[in-house]
């Protein structure tokens, strides 16, 4: 298979999700067990990569951490691009007023400072992982409508299309078993890419202490607690910046692999957000 | 020309106004209540009532939201609870650094993409190509708040080249720059690849070839002017991104910016300065893209948006 890419993305993918489901058994110790004495010991052979400012194991807390990252990034890919596509699809089928109105409103959507919004939205929420999520599917959902209601008003034009019509399918029957099944492609390499755009969101708003509360394992906010040690321990921050650039290195490598895979010469539109 | 841009300036208004609707109900439905937090824990609730009468905030919330629109339309965004100023004046203290900021990092973004960019094009599928492709995907998916820490680490702290926070000369703003243009850089890298590895394919730089022009020549001549006109529509897209990813490089290296200001505002519940700010980047942001598709316009005659 030439396409390394895809094939590191997916390892990557499966690695994450193994690990997150597995996360009880694959971590060394209890990721909130505390040994004050040993507090911000470096990376060791019993302990790989060191002990936190509360003498928790790192390698751990990364592990179970996966299971937020897990949680946030597939929740809100199913549920920002269940909304957008239906929104989306209503909007590049019918047209008019109908597009008119999604338009304008994901131009607000645009124009508001999404990562701001998130915050605004946790601020009123409370930071709690579903609110995170909803905070991120709200800013997410616009990017997917976009993108299919492209798809779709290229896409109602094909000659299948207007067979299917003049065979009295109905329009739901046109846009659920004609159109979506050719947008799906397109759909898959921005679930991918918008997965790897939700993790990092997540760890985000958790550095800034507006996203997972402790002592639950989140990266990014075990990043914002390493933040006040790079003098004295570097490892408390280093380890889950790496765990984040690798999963989403992956996730965005499974992305370009498959526009690669699906669009080998460009000609669709395929954005990255 | 003129039509459209009336057009698009006419459509700046509703989105701005929808912008303030939406940050106005979402600022009040931020559970807590400003004044006990101004006031404390020990405030008298006599004391409570009194400022809450004082800043208006025991009005019905559409009377506040009317005040808040008719202050808009003079240009007057109230003052701040927590800073007792006017907002327009902190808003103006704080914009030039982050747009400081923003441009810096934008500049550090170009310096990196259209070198590794315009190499990648020209050796496609090389070695050279699949490094700068390498680099494109690690700048997308380095996350900026570990990047900032770990560049103060190094530049900062072990080999003291740079301060480690604040704002004050040309030396301060390079490692915020840094980490804030990182991530275009990636984004652009892949843009500026592929939108001109698609104009070296055309038959007007085979013609431009055949007629004896050297391919440095060609390239530079005909194909960068093409190829890089749809890369001027993300620059201008992403300029928004840059002002609110700010928010976390600003935070990392207490850079005196909007950022910094408006998550401060958001904690404290300082309504009318978390109203102001974000107003302020959504209309910056609307602005900018209308900007960008100005220019479009203008590089590219045969866009004709009088017909659109």
């Amino acid at each position: 298979m030439k396409k390394p890419e895809l094939l590191f993305g997916a390892a990557v993918l499966l690695a994450v999700l193994l690990m997150a489901l597995f996360a009880p058994w694959l971590a060394p110790f209890d990721p909130q067990l505390q040994n004050l004495e040993e507090r911000l010991a470096p990376p060791s052979w019993s302990h790989l990569c060191g002990l936190d400012e509360l003498g928790r194991d790192i390698l751990s807390r990364l592990v179970y951490g996966t299971r937020i990252s897990v949680m946030v990034g597939l929740s809100v890919v199913l549920l920002a691009g269940l909304v957008g596509t239906l929104l989306g699809a209503v909007a590049g089928y019918f047209g008019g007023r109908v597009d008119a109105l999604l338009m304008r409103v994901s131009d607000v959507f645009l124009a508001f400072p999404g990562i701001l919004l998130a915050i605004a939205l946790v601020a009123v929420l409370g930071p709690a992982l579903r609110n995170v999520i909803f905070a991120l599917v709200i800013i997410g959902w616009v990017g997917y409508a976009r993108l299919v209601r492209g798809q779709v008003l290229q896409i109602r034009e094909a000659e299948f299309v207007a067979s299917a019509r003049v065979a009295g399918a109905s329009w739901l029957r046109i846009l659920g078993l004609h159109i979506l099944p050719e947008v799906l492609p397109v759909l898959t390499v921005q679930a991918s890419l918008g997965m790897a755009g939700a993790i990092l969101s997540e760890a985000g708003l958790s550095f800034l202490g507006l996203g997972i509360q402790p002592p639950t394992s989140s990266w990014g906010a075990m990043i914002n607690a390493g933040r006040s040690h790079l003098l004295d321990a570097p490892h408390l921050a280093l380890f889950p910046g790496l765990a984040i650039l690798v999963t989403v290195m992956g996730l965005n490598f499974l992305g370009d692999g498959l526009v690669n895979a699906l669009d080998p010469h460009g000609k669709r539109q395929i954005t990255v957000r | 020309m003129t039509g459209y841009l009336l057009r698009r300036l006419a459509q700046v208004l509703p989105v701005a106004l929808l912008v303030a609707t939406l940050v106005f109900s979402l600022i009040h439905l931020i559970p807590g209540d400003p004044v006990a937090l101004m006031l404390g824990d020990g405030a008298r609730a006599a004391d409570v009532e009194a400022l809450r009468h004082q800043l208006g905030l025991d009005q019905p919330l559409w009377k506040q939201y009317v005040g808040f629109l008719t202050g808009l339309a003079r240009g007057d965004l109230g003052a701040s609870l927590h800073y007792g100023k006017p907002v327009t004046t902190l808003l103006a203290e704080h914009f030039p650094a982050t747009l400081e900021l923003a441009l810096a990092g934008m500049l550090v973004a170009l310096l990196l993409a259209l070198p590794l960019g315009i190499l990648a094009a020209l050796h496609r599928d090389g070695w050279i190509d699949h490094v700068s492709r390498f680099f494109a995907l690690l700048g997308v998916s380095v996350p900026n708040f570990w990047l900032g820490p770990v560049l103060i680490l190094l530049f900062a702290i072990h080999w003291n080249l740079l301060p480690v926070s604040g704002r004050g000369g040309v030396l301060s703003l390079v490692l915020p720059a840094i980490t804030l243009g990182t991530a275009l850089a990636g984004l652009l890298t892949r843009m500026v690849r592929s939108s001109l590895a698609e104009e070296l394919e055309k038959p007007y730089m085979v013609t431009a070839r055949a007629k004896g022009l050297h391919r440095h020549r060609a390239v530079l001549i005909h194909a960068m002017k093409n190829g890089l006109i749809p890369v001027i529509t993300v620059i201008g897209l992403q300029f928004g991104a840059l002002l609110t990813g700010a928010i976390i490089t600003e935070t990392i290296f207490s850079w005196p910016g909007l950022g910094r200001l408006l998550i401060q505002a958001i904690r404290l519940r300082d309504y009318p300065l978390v109203q102001g700010g974000v107003l302020l980047i959504a209309v910056t942001y609307v602005l900018v893209n209308l900007l960008t598709d100005l220019l479009y316009a203008w590089l590219d005659p045969r866009i004709r948006y009088e017909k659109a």
